[in-house]
């Protein structure tokens, strides 16, 4: 692969509860495309070199922000009219809609992206990349293979059989903190009854919220938690495939698949590269790429056994569509109300057992 | 027939064209219209189920009106794919619960819902509110729940529907041309039918056609047999005349020859000068047989053919008296003439009348006795009257008919005369009559009127 320039900047902000922001340099063309995201550097960077190969007239600033900060950028500059990023990749697919439909984005008329289904596109102006499910990671070598939840029923009955091992070592992201975390949430709650009882046996083995994929993987993977529950399933698959201690569950009742959306914001200086990157990951070769990166997850074939449990009904996949009903979950009485309901059940822990 | 007359199927043609793009302004016009107020219509109904679903999920708890937006609010709103979203909360003093700021609260004096419109990031957008009220110990007044959206769907619904009536109305037209060019085709049929029976006679042939016709052609059938009927009486005429002439003709020219023969075998003198006077008397008489058989072929001509205008009859009498032929009528008293003090009009053809009456008056001087007169009576007669004998009663109603001289009227060209006037009368829907007048003598009279006020009236 070539590497024609990539400067990898860690940039500590002053505050720091403040996200972290990196930002790296592909290319030396002399169009300046500036992309804003919320994928890590490391998973990003070979896609967006694959896309430089090919457009060797463009210097590609990556800038990786937060879910929110990203957001709040975004609508900032959207409000005032200046240009911030010329394309903004997001997997909070709620916030992307409400930027789009606060009419921060422009239109980009293209063949691939009505080809996408309905549920991967909104308005010409929103476009689902990425195919990440949400997944359950368990430790496995402190689970008993016999034990590893296949559905969220079996997860719920295991927390109510073993209520010894697993109290206390149960996570799942701390929704407040979590866009993320959040969405999947919120999406779990419209997909089915299951929710109000998950988080009752979540209640009774008290469930640990806490926040960020990287950070919960670590902790399952040392056995601090033995079972972490919707967890991003490119990040999770990425670590199983390098560290035996992690399995991976697709759940069979559901499983939620996250896209990450892409627009362009009205104001983008450069809105013909940003559309050509639309493109190009949408192509073939895009998706080869993105699936490469893990960002693009299919299901069915895979030997590696610690995805196998991934080999799911693929009718139980269950993508969080690109439509104006996310928006509900931004509402701010909705997540007041959301957001009381989930406090009153779970415990929210800062410190780890 | 004019050259350039167009078409019956290219002006049928114009005409259901005409209709057509008429017609087709028109339902695109009301296709539009439906189209735009059916969209509206299902989209409202849309938004305010979505409003009214908020609204229902509006609650007062502790003194705070709570909105849990229920999801299925917005998944009805996600039925429009392609639009954009707004929706805000207010509560009596209109402050946003929840939702966008910049959405207008409903129009004042609205009913429980009302629908109106509003601009949302630089793109118009329909809103629906929905008023509930609350009396609770709590809070007690109005909650309004606004939902809206942009008008993608709308538009594409609205221009869906006119298409759809529009192809529909296409279709119509469509099935319209066939049809018309069908119906053309089939109305034209008859024309043809009689076009070909037409095409297949024989020239001799002027019977009536026979061709089965609807009944907007039998006019235009009935001025055909009309036509040939006419051409078939003009041909007969014309035979007749011809055979009449030839007939009339030929004992004059043999005596004529034969005196001539006589003349050229005399050797006296005296003898031969009677002859030559006789011969002389006899070419005068052939020479206004030659006259009259000529004037009888003109009233033929005429009677058919020419143009008929109103006319004085009285003026027809002067004209006849002073062309009058002046070797029959010696002096003054010998022809008079007898006109009301009114004009008596006629329509007709003065010269065919004219020649008709002069042959009345020229029979009357040369075969009946002064004096002669001619009576001009309303409303359409003149009445030529003489003291001679006349025609014999029982003559009369052969009279004026060819071949009818030599039996009943011996004295030759009289014949002639009355078949002018009988053919002129005729032509103009009128007969000619005889009469004995009280103070005795024959009148002989060309009624235009027949049937008509004057016909009992004393002369």
């Amino acid at each position: 692969m070539r590497r024609a320039a990539a400067a990898l900047v860690a940039l500590a902000l002053a505050a720091p509860a403040a996200a972290q922001q990196a930002a790296v340099t592909v290319g030396t063309g002399s169009g300046e495309l500036v992309v804003e995201g919320s994928t890590d550097i490391a998973v990003f960077l070979p896609v967006l070199e694959a896309f430089a190969a090919t457009r060797p007239d463009l210097a590609i600033h990556y800038v990786e922000l937060g879910t929110n900060e990203l957001f709040a950028r975004t609508a900032e500059a959207c409000a005032a009219g200046v240009a911030q990023a010329d394309l903004v990749i997001s997997s909070a697919m709620d916030l992307q809609v409400k930027l789009v439909n606060d009419g921060c984005a422009q239109p980009h008329e293209t063949e691939a992206g009505r080809l996408l289904p309905d549920w991967a596109h909104w308005r010409d102006e929103l476009f689902g990349l990425t195919y990440e499910p949400a997944v359950i990671v368990y430790n496995r070598e402190l689970v008993p293979r016999d034990e590893v939840p296949a559905t969220r029923f079996d997860l719920i009955d295991l927390l109510r059989a073993r209520p010894a091992r697993y109290h206390g070592r149960v996570a799942t992201y701390d929704i407040e903190a979590s866009g993320l975390g959040y969405l999947f949430a919120f999406a779990d709650a419209q997909q089915a009854t299951t929710f109000g009882r998950l988080l009752e046996a979540f209640e009774r083995a008290d469930a640990v919220a806490t926040c960020c994929s990287a950070e919960l993987i670590d902790a399952v993977a040392e056995g601090r938690y033995l079972i972490a529950y919707n967890l991003l399933g490119s990040y999770a698959l990425a670590r199983a495939a390098g560290d035996p201690r992690i399995g991976v569950v697709a759940p069979a009742d559901y499983t939620l698949v996250l896209s990450r959306a892409a627009l362009v914001p009205r104001q983008a200086r450069n809105p013909a590269a940003a559309k050509a990157l639309i493109d190009f990951l949408l192509a073939p070769e895009g998706r080869f790429r993105l699936a490469q990166a893990a960002l693009i997850v299919s299901f069915g074939e895979t030997d590696d056994p610690a995805t196998a449990t991934l080999a799911g009904a693929p009718s139980a996949l269950r993508p969080i569509a690109l439509t104006p009903a996310l928006l509900v979950g931004l509402d701010r009485q909705k997540r007041a109300l959301f957001t009381a309901l989930w406090r009153s059940i779970m415990a929210s822990r800062d410190d780890l057992p | 027939m004019p050259e350039r007359a167009p078409s019956i199927a290219l002006r049928l043609g114009i005409a259901v064209a005409l209709v057509l793009a008429v017609g087709g302004v028109g339902v695109a016009a009301a296709a539009l219209a439906y189209g735009r107020e059916a969209a509206r219509e299902a989209y409202d109904r849309m938004l305010a189920g979505a409003a009214f679903d908020i609204a229902r999920a509006v609650g007062v708890s502790g003194g705070d009106v709570v909105v849990d937006i229920p999801v299925s609010a917005f998944e009805l709103l996600a039925l429009a794919p392609q639009d954009r979203v707004v929706y805000r909360v207010i509560d009596r003093e209109g402050a946003t619960l929840t939702g966008y700021d910049e959405i207008p609260p409903p129009p004042r004096g609205a009913g429980e819902v009302s629908f109106y419109a509003a601009e949302f990031g630089g793109e118009p957008v329909r809103l629906a509110a929905v008023r509930r009220r609350f009396a609770e110990r709590a809070y007690s007044g109005e909650v309004a729940v606004v939902v809206g959206h942009t008008l993608r769907a709308r538009s594409a619904l609205a221009w869906d529907i006119a298409r759809n009536a529009m192809s529909l109305a296409a279709l119509g037209g469509l099935c319209l041309i066939v049809l018309t060019v069908a119906a053309v085709r089939s109305a034209l049929g008859p024309l043809r039918r009689v076009e070909a029976a037409l095409a297949g006679r024989r020239p001799e042939d002027l019977s009536p056609l026979t061709v089965e016709t609807p009944r907007e052609l039998r006019a235009t059938v009935g001025a055909i047999n009309g036509f040939m009927a006419r051409l078939a009486r003009r041909m007969d005429a014309m035979q007749a005349y011809i055979a009449d002439a030839a007939h009339q003709l030929r004992t004059p020219v043999a005596a004529l020859s034969a005196q001539a023969e006589l003349a050229a075998e005399e050797t006296d003198p005296e003898r031969l000068r009677k002859l030559a006077e006789r011969i002389r008397g006899r070419a005068a008489g052939l020479g206004r047989l030659a006259d009259q058989l000529l004037n009888q072929a003109l009233v033929m001509h005429r009677a058919d053919a020419a143009p008929r205008e109103r006319l004085d009859l009285r003026l027809v009498a002067i004209r006849v008296v002073e062309e009058s032929d002046h070797d029959l009528a010696s002096t003054a008293e010998d022809l008079q003439l007898d006109l009301p003090e009114d004009a008596v009009m006629v329509t007709g053809d003065a010269l065919s009348l004219t020649e008709a009456t002069k042959n009345l008056v020229n029979n009357a001087l040369r075969y009946g006795a002064p004096p002669v007169t001619i009576a001009v009576r309303a409303p359409g007669r003149i009445e030529v009257t003489d003291r001679g004998p006349g025609i014999p009663e029982a003559a009369w109603p052969e009279a004026g008919r060819r071949f009818a001289r030599s039996e009943a009227n011996p004295r030759g060209g009289a014949g002639i005369g009355l078949a002018i006037v009988r053919a002129v009368a005729e032509a103009h829907g009128g007969r000619m009559r005889f009469s004995r007048p009280e103070v005795g003598g024959f009148r002989a009279t060309l009624d235009l009127a027949p049937g008509g006020a004057a016909e009992g009236a004393p002369s």
